[in-house]
């Protein structure tokens, strides 16, 4: 009794944080928060200050040309002067553009390199993601553990700065991961490793997305950036490590590792081995369920594995014939999985 | 010099004639006639526009709300792929070949196009093909349970389009229609270079040769290089589907990225594809509405041929996200922005092309002056999508698709309005409704930019490609249900369209040879022209012969070079 | 009119539109050849399991001969009938078709010996993959040229009806020239380069 309790409040701090963390869900790609980010920010609105300056200028004398030189009636008798071209305006409007462009290509080769060809330190917190049809895996190397749906990282300040280094596999078709306030946009494209950085300066969670067409439920394939300080970062990922949560009920157990759960889900030190769906282990640690907004708890879990084609049609999870007693237990094992 | 007396001669009198099967066979199925063929090509065009168009309106009509569930995600997925492929394949192509086919022989002089019966195959093929896209509808559910119409997106990425991730046929619909439209493509380029070289008119040197017919010179060097590349690697991927080949078959050392190669080295020339044709109706109609020839022509010709070659070498700025090294990003990046320099002086010709002129505000010049506005912004755009750390943020979202179809419906579809509203009096021999015409433009102006100018934001807000649905709080919401309304006003838009040429071609204004007062040769002759086109091959002695005619005491061959 | 305007006078009407149409046709099929090839050199060494080219391939030197050698033939069967000289262009063309006929029965053997004996076929792995589709793509290319040059040939038959139009036959033997240059990168790519 005690420990379930003691599990309870558990739950309930970790709720009550979430509840408490900011959530970045609007990706502004004008508010970064990260260094990639902030450098694409950077020449962006340069360029985007260089192209309004062009718009205002030739869009004016389009308008003074269609206002000032319009017909009015005197004119019908005679044509215009008819002029063929103009040697200087033309060398003119010829060299001030390659000018721009010469600029826009400095700056962005600059960023370019910064961000592709940046050192990754050794103390990096090392994460490879593998996308899936319809949902996001995360493989922490150095600290040995696999989870899904939300990519925990550690906070980077200017006094303990810290990077991610993520590697991108694909397990199937081509991806794309994109966290607009962290950094730019990176494919994840199978039989080819893709890398990218960030080191975010806020905590908080951020929403991002899959940015690459791959299939019928590519709409719903958020992705979830939680944005820890490094002790909280530590504890979770001590969380992760540890082995599933002894059962409650070894009835309820039973009647998960007898179902078919197990060809696609893994629950670590049991029966349960399948990779072909997320891991298992700490379900409960997680905020949300299916790559998608809608809250994790027993009664929206009862719901998904009773029809995942209503929430997400199309995706890859059958449903499976399950008796409402059957049903009960599997849920109330996998809420012990914090 | 005597005429030979044809039967034609007699005043139009084969309109009047009885009609019988016979005739509508060889007017409509056995006609070989580059204008019957013109026409029939933009008749069809503008029917899969309608219908591309409605696929479109439903897809928005989902996209308004947030968690909406007006359309599946299967049909959804349907949606886009087959309006994006309609509108580049059996639209933008047909139209280009349309123009092409009417215009050209009439411009240079010519009696027909270089290869008359070529010319009948590709417009069937490309009937064909669109007709084979289409009947993917009919099996709904599909063989193997996989909708029939494909669901890959129009640039259909590998693997996804590999049989292990979509079986059934709707992949095989993708590429064997759009197989025999690019054949009908390349047939049209063979016909337009062979035409332009080799059946101008006496005294018509390429110097004097018109500038629409340059430019679709242009547009034909590009199709034959860069279709192949689409075609190869849809052959590939047939290889892949039906024999069990590997190119992009990623579990077994194929490459997703090859595909995206091969796809882009099409895809970017693809769009200046579509994209000069308009130009080319816009060089035409902007000199005789601002009554000045057009600023800077050696540099148009120039300028458009610099197009034509860089963007064959640009295609990676499309992938700028699937980790190629610094380097090659960089390259691309310049690369692409090199293209805006001789863009930009096309669209500071026209400019100047108008300054010093008498402008006269009729329906096809309201169309190309909106056109300049939209393109300039399209183009800029496109310069932010240049930029590639730019694109990391903005690539795949709802700002590409905002600039794309800026650059197709704010550049060539506008353009292509123009056309038909300058050149419609040449082929039917009746005047548009000019008061039509203006509630058309506006109303399409202002629904145009109802709906792009939102997506814009959207798309710097995180909003991908793409996504059938969205959840509320990401700041996605207003901008997507504005936009929505916007495709109301662009229907009536084009349902004004679609009325003023049926009124027009029952009780239109009689147009006469020359309604515009224009310059170039296909104003010489009828409205519209007679089956063998002119009388006699005419003579010139500039690239604006008719001014020649018209102002013998200040012709232009005095001050043209060549 | 004074001369100095159509000094130009018909330059137009110099170009032939059948030449300027097949090398337009040539272009894009240059571009069709290079996308495969790019293929096939993009593959060089990336097959996970054999069989490798190197252990199979056999250089076709007989078939090679006999293609490259058609060219020539076509070209004297081509001057023949514009000479008028109709029996030299019929044996001509007709050791042309015999030849191309060779290189076609070459490349079976070949492809039988690379199905039945190395195991290799189109789905082995992606060395056949691209090895059967670029060599494919140019055995099609020699069945359709074939094709036509046994139409001429046959329409030949009947004594001189070809002699009209000996510029479009011409146009036609352009094309087989073009099929038999391609061998020749697509020979140098897979058993030189690629070996």
């Amino acid at each position: 009794m005690t420990q379930s309790y003691r599990l309870f409040v558990c739950f309930l701090s970790f709720a009550g944080l979430a509840g408490a963390q900011s959530k970045h869900a609007i990706g502004n790609i004008f508010k970064p928060l990260a260094t990639p980010a902030e450098l694409v920010a950077d020449v962006s609105l340069l360029t985007l200050v260089i192209c309004g300056a062009v718009f205002l200028i030739v869009a004016s004398l389009l308008a003074y040309a269609v206002i000032r030189f319009g017909y009015r009636e005197g004119d019908s008798r005679s044509e215009p002067p008819q002029v063929y071209g103009s040697n200087q305006v033309e060398i003119a409007w010829t060299v001030i553009p390659i000018l721009i462009v010469f600029a826009l290509t400095m700056a962005t080769a600059r960023v370019t390199s910064a961000i592709q060809d940046q050192r990754i330190p050794n103390d990096a917190v090392n994460v490879t993601v593998i996308a899936h049809q319809w949902w996001w895996e995360f493989r922490y190397t150095d600290l040995k553990f696999v989870t899904a749906e939300e990519l925990h990282v550690p906070l980077s300040t200017m006094a303990q700065p810290k990077l991610t280094f993520l590697t991108l596999k694909s397990a199937d078709v081509a991806h794309g991961f994109w966290v607009p306030q962290l950094a730019g946009k990176t494919d994840v494209i199978p039989n080819r490793t893709n890398h990218m950085w960030i080191d975010p300066k806020e905590l908080g969670i951020f929403l991002g997305n899959c940015s690459e067409y791959c299939g019928t439920q590519h709409a719903k394939m958020e992705l979830r950036v939680v944005v820890e300080t490094p002790e909280d970062f530590a504890r979770w990922a001590a969380a992760q490590q540890a082995k599933a949560a002894a059962p409650e009920s070894a009835e309820n157990q039973r009647a998960f590792l007898s179902s078919p759960c197990i060809a696609c889900h893994a629950v670590s030190g049991t029966r349960a081995l399948g990779r072909m769906g997320p891991d298992l282990t700490h379900l409960m640690s997680r905020q949300t369920i299916a790559a998608t907004e809608v809250p994790l708890n027993a009664a929206t879990l009862r719901d998904w594995i009773a029809d995942p084609q209503r929430l997400k049609p199309g995706n890859k999870m059958p449903t499976i014939k399950l008796s409402g007693a059957q049903r009960d237990q599997i849920v109330a094992y996998l809420t012990t999985l914090h | 010099m005597a005429s030979i007396s044809y039967p034609l001669d007699k005043g139009g009198e084969t309109r009047k004639s009885a009609y019988s099967w016979a005739k509508f066979a060889h007017a409509w199925v056995l006609t070989v006639d580059h204008k019957q063929l013109g026409l029939m090509y933009i008749i069809i065009a503008l029917l899969f526009f309608v219908a591309s168009g409605l696929q479109a309106a439903v897809m928005r009509a989902q996209l308004m709300y947030p968690d909406n569930n007006l359309l599946s995600p299967q049909v959804f997925n349907r949606m886009f792929t087959m309006h994006g492929t309609t509108m580049v394949f059996f639209v933008g192509m047909p139209f280009i070949a349309g123009l092409a086919n009417y215009l050209i022989p009439l411009m240079i002089g010519a009696r027909d196009m270089a290869f008359p019966r070529l010319n009948a195959l590709g417009f069937w093929l490309t009937l064909f093909g669109g007709i084979l896209l289409y009947s993917s509808y009919l099996a709904w559910a599909g063989t193997a349970g996989q909708g029939s119409a494909p669901d890959v997106g129009w640039f259909a990425y590998a693997p996804l389009t590999e049989k292990a991730f979509s079986p059934g046929t709707s992949t095989d619909f993708w590429i064997l229609s759009i197989i025999m439209s690019s054949t009908g493509s390349t047939i049209t380029a063979i016909n337009v270079l062979a035409t332009a070289l080799c059946l101008r008119t006496t005294g018509m040197t390429l110097a004097r040769m018109p500038l629409f017919v340059w430019m679709f010179c242009v547009v034909a060097f590009q199709i034959l290089v860069a279709l192949p590349p689409l075609t190869g690697a849809q052959l590939m991927l047939l290889i892949d589907r039906f024999v069990g080949g590997h190119f992009f078959d990623t579990a077994a050392s194929g490459s997703a990225i090859l595909w995206q190669h091969f796809f882009w080295l099409f895809g970017h020339p693809e769009v200046y594809i579509l994209m000069i044709p308009g130009f080319a109706c816009v060089t035409e109609i902007i000199p005789v509405f601002s009554r000045k020839p057009i600023f800077g022509r050696a540099a148009m010709i120039g300028a458009s041929v610099s197009i034509g070659l860089i963007s064959l070498g640009v295609w990676a700025h499309h992938m700028y996200t699937v980790g190629l090294p610094s380097k090659a990003n960089i390259f691309f990046a310049v690369a692409t922005m090199l293209v805006g320099v001789p863009t930009g002086i096309k669209i500071f010709n026209w400019l100047a092309t108008m300054w010093g002129g008498r402008i006269r505000l009729q329906t096809p010049m309201l169309f190309c002056i909106a056109f300049l506005f939209q393109f300039l912004i399209a183009g800029l755009t496109g310069i932010m999508l240049a930029v590639a750390p730019f694109d990391w943020q903005l690539g795949d979202s709802y700002f590409v698709v905002a600039h794309f179809h800026y650059t197709l419906i704010g550049g060539l579809l506008f353009t292509l309005f123009a056309g038909i509203y300058y050149w419609f009096p040449k082929a039917t021999g009746k005047m548009l409704d000019e008061k039509l015409g203006k509630w058309h433009f506006w109303l399409l102006v202002i629904g145009f930019h109802v709906t792009f100018d939102p997506l814009h934001f959207a798309g710097l807000l995180g909003m991908p490609r793409r996504i059938y649905t969205y959840p509320a709080g990401r700041g996605w919401e207003g901008f997507n249900y504005y936009s929505s309304w916007g495709v109301v006003i662009q229907a009536v838009a084009i349902a004004i369209f679609v009325w003023n040429v049926i009124e027009s071609l029952i009780r239109g204004k009689e147009a006469g040879n020359d309604p515009w007062d224009a310059w170039t040769l296909e104003w010489a002759t009828s409205s519209p022209p007679p089956e063998y086109n002119f009388v006699e091959p005419p003579v010139v002695r500039s690239s604006r012969p008719l001014w020649d005619l018209k102002h013998p005491e200040d012709p232009d061959w005095k001050y043209e070079q060549a | 009119m004074s001369s100095a305007t159509v000094t130009l006078k018909d330059e137009a009407q110099n170009l032939d539109r059948g030449k300027v149409g097949l090398i337009c046709l040539l272009l894009t099929e240059v571009a069709l050849f290079s996308v495969f090839i790019t293929a096939y050199l993009f593959f060089l060494g990336k097959s996970e399991t054999g069989p490798y080219p190197a252990d199979v391939l056999v250089v076709p030197v007989w078939g090679t001969i006999c293609l490259l050698s058609s060219s020539l033939t076509v070209e004297v069967a081509v001057r023949g009938l514009r000479a008028k000289a109709i029996p030299r262009f019929q044996i001509w063309m007709g050791v042309t078709i015999l030849l191309g006929a060779e290189f076609l029965r070459q490349t079976g053997i070949e492809w039988r010996k690379l199905i039945n004996v190395d195991g290799l076929t189109i789905s082995t792995n992606v060395f056949g993959t691209t090895y059967y589709s670029l060599v494919g793509l140019h055995a099609c290319h020699v069945v359709i040229g074939l094709t036509l040059l046994l139409l001429v040939f046959l329409l030949g038959l009947r004594g001189s009806r070809l002699l009209p139009h000996h510029h479009r036959i011409e146009v036609l033997s352009w094309y087989w020239h073009f099929v038999d240059a391609v061998w020749v990168v697509v020979f140098t790519v897979v058993y030189i380069i690629g070996r």
